[in-house]
């Protein structure tokens, strides 16, 4: 990485920027860290934050991409909390800001960090292979609490999904506590689009993606959406026909995954008008609506006490549904 | 198919600035595959944001240039200085270090390259043709299949280790324990961590390689006796010929080399297992078996045939099922649903300039990486010409600087220096480390994959066998398991006893 920086730097050195009337201004690269493997969601965003950057000169000072996916994002969070009042070291988080502390007893928690903005949330969607009889969330279903996933042991039905004790898990389970008797077999993988892959192989029975993971493979006529895990159906236009968890199963089950930001402990107050006014500009390139299209996220921008108000109802709700779950640390 | 789509990507792959791009590309990829621990997923990583102003296919190129780049350059360090550039190329130093030790590291590094190069070769051509059909086969393989695989490649070390079998065992458990440390994705709870937090991330294997034989292989030196020694070596291109002259003896590695990497690679994570596989059956099927590790160019030749082959392998499930066969990979993907494409089934009919364009690119790009890298042989081996005691310290710093650059953290640069001790201390002791590597990079892997097809099956052992392709493979590690105890007892019914001469297992 310090290769990179240097190469950044240096291209920095030669973008001559006009003055701004902005109090305060990074001078010095920042270090943006995702805390999760190269690759996945969160990456790919900040990628796209660090690149729209460069692309339409929207900081004077280039944004250094950093994974640190050890213990579940821990190791990146935990590196963010030891840096205090450093006004140059931002942190994207997803779900795993609540529970990877919850499942763990890691010493971090969100209050620790200086909430800068939510940009989105990822929607997640129960998919089938297209192969499968199973035309509606209800057959599925009815299928799982049968056991009549014909192929497997005992035909206990098996729900593909990313880690352990994180978001899909929690998402598995919150859907076997709604539909009586339904029970699956959850089988962790590492990364969302290798479930994906997964499900078009037949090597498990359904998953619960975001829609960008499996949006190709459904596209190819490979798997079958059946349900939104949301309060109302998609906005976008391919997306709109899948029905809504309340629609197709008459119960209340939906999840969203926070794509936000937080910067280092304590950060000045001057530094976060700044990322919030640059997060703006990058929401308005026509670049990240399309990102924003082409995933279904839901585009969800909010900074200071509404961004603050949501996080703190959603580690509620995460403890709520951990517990009940029994994912939490004991 | 084939021929006319290929032809259209050439127009793409062909034009000046993409040429160019690819040129550039190859030349940061070299660099980057030198230094250890600034892999190929980290060049790529850093050149993405950089890209987003070029045309896609013009992207793509550059990325992959950088990767065909870090794949040569992988191997230049670990003939040089035993220091594996990538992990792929820790099969490589078994043989090229000793080839170069004894002045003949232009042979090895040629062997490298060209190896790297029909490997790449074998793949391309395979990936031009048969890419949809493959990616159907890619879809057939889950845990059962992934976990037989890794079956296989221990299976195919087994009764190579010579030395003492107790000491090898010794060796592959530690690297056992040691890939469990960390987080367990089954259950997501952390393991032997002690609490330490820094201990959370688990011991990369990377850092575990530049320790064990970068610095372990210094520290023997300098007790050696810090003679200031250079050792000889041709500084003619001559050499590239004169190696091309012998390397046709090894067309079976060759091929065995590149089908396996081919089959490997399109998996995740297939690169390195295939390079140790393709190295151990080249091993086992040679007439020679005994000059392994003390300088054989055929044990230069399997590993990084294997290697280039899996690397390219790796891009095609990128490209047709929209999942990254690699890390590296997998920061492209990134970079494709970034420049507005959508990885997956669809991108052959969608995007066919930009995937043909790509499928050439490969031709161009393995091409040119081969030519350079060759050119430059007598000046890399050259560098061995430099009095050790200023090298020493120069490789001391590029192995820190390398293990730091893996996670930006300064404690992986402490693990470093303890495996150069715990490298140089089994060294002394006669422990082999290649046991210790492989389960260091395979464990995690296997069992992963082990307990996500037991959760599949509800803890039945039979899910590896019921399966077909699960079984087939299955079959042939437990054969090969058995290898060392059948040899001789056929040699018994046979008449020809070997009395004295039965292989033992490790």
């Amino acid at each position: 990485m310090k290769l990179g920086a240097v190469l950044l730097f240096a291209l920095a050195l030669l973008t001559v920027i006009p003055g701004s009337s902005i109090a305060w201004e990074p001078s010095k690269p920042i270090e943006f860290v995702v805390p999760a493997g190269t690759g996945g969601g969160a990456d790919q965003m900040a990628r796209l934050i660090a690149g729209l950057a460069d692309k339409h000169k929207l900081s004077p000072r280039p944004l250094i991409v950093v994974n640190k996916s050890g213990g579940a994002g821990a190791e990146g969070f935990l590196d963010v909390k030891g840096k205090k009042g450093e006004a140059h070291t931002i942190i994207i988080t997803l779900s795993n800001l609540f529970t990877t502390p919850l499942h763990n007893n890691l010493p971090f928690n969100w209050r620790d960090y200086t909430p800068i903005a939510r940009l989105a949330l990822d929607e997640f969607i129960l998919w089938v292979n297209s192969e499968t009889p199973y035309k509606t969330a209800k057959e599925y279903l009815a299928a799982v609490k049968d056991k009549q996933c014909k192929e497997r042991q005992g035909g206990q039905c098996l729900m593909g999904g990313t880690g352990s004790a994180q978001e899909d898990q929690i998402l598995t389970i919150q859907l076997e506590q709604a539909i009586a008797g339904a029970k699956f077999t959850y089988v962790p993988f590492k990364g969302g689009g290798e479930v994906c892959v997964n499900l078009v192989g037949k090597h498990v029975d359904s998953t619960v993606n975001n829609p960008i993971e499996c949006a190709s493979h459904w596209k190819a006529g490979r798997v079958r959406p059946l349900a939104v895990f949301d309060t109302a159906r998609l906005t976008v236009a391919e997306w709109k026909d899948i029905p809504t968890v309340k629609e197709a199963l008459g119960v209340d089950v939906s999840y969203l995954m926070l794509r936000g930001i937080f910067g280092a402990p304590g950060m000045p107050k001057e530094a976060v008008d700044w990322y919030v006014a640059f997060l703006r500009k990058v929401g308005e390139t026509p670049e990240w609506k399309k990102y924003m299209d082409d995933g279904a996220l839901k585009p969800a921008f909010a900074a200071g006490a509404e961004y603050v108000k949501w996080v703190e109802e959603n580690e509620r709700l995460h403890k709520d549904l951990m517990g009940k779950g029994g994912l939490l640390k004991k | 198919m084939g021929i006319e789509n290929l032809l259209l990507g050439f127009h793409v792959a062909i034009t000046p600035y993409n040429l160019f791009v690819a040129v550039v590309g190859i030349t940061l990829g070299t660099v980057i595959g030198v230094l250890p621990g600034l892999g190929g997923a980290n060049g790529v990583a850093i050149l993405l944001p950089l890209t987003f102003t070029m045309p896609p296919t013009s992207a793509i190129i550059l990325l992959t240039s950088l990767y065909w780049g870090a794949l040569f350059g992988g191997a230049i360090t670990s003939v040089l200085f035993n220091i594996p550039g990538e992990p792929w190329s820790v099969a490589t130093t078994f043989d090229g270090y000793p080839l170069a030790r004894q002045g003949q590291g232009g042979q090895a590094l040629t062997a490298a390259f060209t190896s790297s190069f029909v490997g790449a070769l074998f793949s391309i051509v395979l990936i031009t043709f048969f890419a949809p059909l493959l990616a159907e086969v890619a879809l057939k393989f889950g845990p059962p299949e992934f976990f037989a695989i890794q079956l296989l490649t221990f299976s195919s070390f087994v009764g190579l280790g010579g030395g003492n079998p107790l000491k090898s065992l010794v060796t592959i458990l530690l690297g056992f324990i040691l890939a469990a440390v960390g987080l367990d994705i089954v259950t997501g709870q952390l393991r032997m961590t002690f609490g330490f937090v820094d201990l959370m991330k688990g011991f990369d294997f990377i850092i575990a390689v530049i320790g064990l034989f970068g610095i372990g292989e210094i520290l023997l030196s300098v007790e050696e006796g810090l003679s200031f020694r250079s050792i000889p070596t041709g500084m003619n291109l001559r050499v590239v010929l004169d190696t091309w002259k012998v390397l046709p003896r090894y067309l079976r590695t060759f091929v065995r080399g590149a089908f396996i990497g081919f089959w490997m690679g399109f998996k995740p994570g297939g690169a390195t297992p295939a390079s140790f596989m393709s190295y151990a059956f080249a091993k086992r099927f040679s007439k020679n078996p005994e000059r392994f590790g003390k300088g054989e160019l055929e044990g230069v030749v399997a590993p990084e045939t294997a290697a280039h082959a899996a690397g390219v392998a790796a891009i095609l499930p990128m490209i047709t099922l929209g999942i990254p066969g690699s890390p590296t990979a997998a920061v492209m993907l990134g970079g494709l649903i970034i420049w507005g494409l959508q990885p997956g089934p669809l991108l052959f009919q969608e995007k066919p300039e930009f995937v043909w364009g790509l499928i050439a690119s490969m031709y161009t790009g393995n091409i040119i990486g081969v030519l350079m890298v060759l050119a430059f042989v007598p000046l890399f081996a050259a560098i061995l010409r430099i009095p050790f005691a200023i090298l020493t310290p120069v490789i001391v710093v590029i192995c820190a600087v390398g293990s730091y650059a893996v996670h930006s953290s300064m404690i992986d640069v402490w693990y470093m220096l303890i495996f150069g001790v715990v490298g140089y201390v089994f060294k002394k002791l006669d422990y082999p480390l290649a046991p210790l590597v492989l389960a260091l990079v395979l464990g995690d892997l296997a069992e992963n994959a082990l307990r996500q097809s037991l959760i599949m099956s509800q803890g039945s052992l039979a899910i590896f066998v019921t399966r077909p392709i699960a079984g087939v493979i299955t079959a042939v590690a437990i054969f090969f398991f058995a290898l060392p105890v059948l040899t001789p007892w056929w040699r018994r019914i046979q008449g020809t006893a070997a009395p004295s001469g039965s292989p033992r297992a490790t």
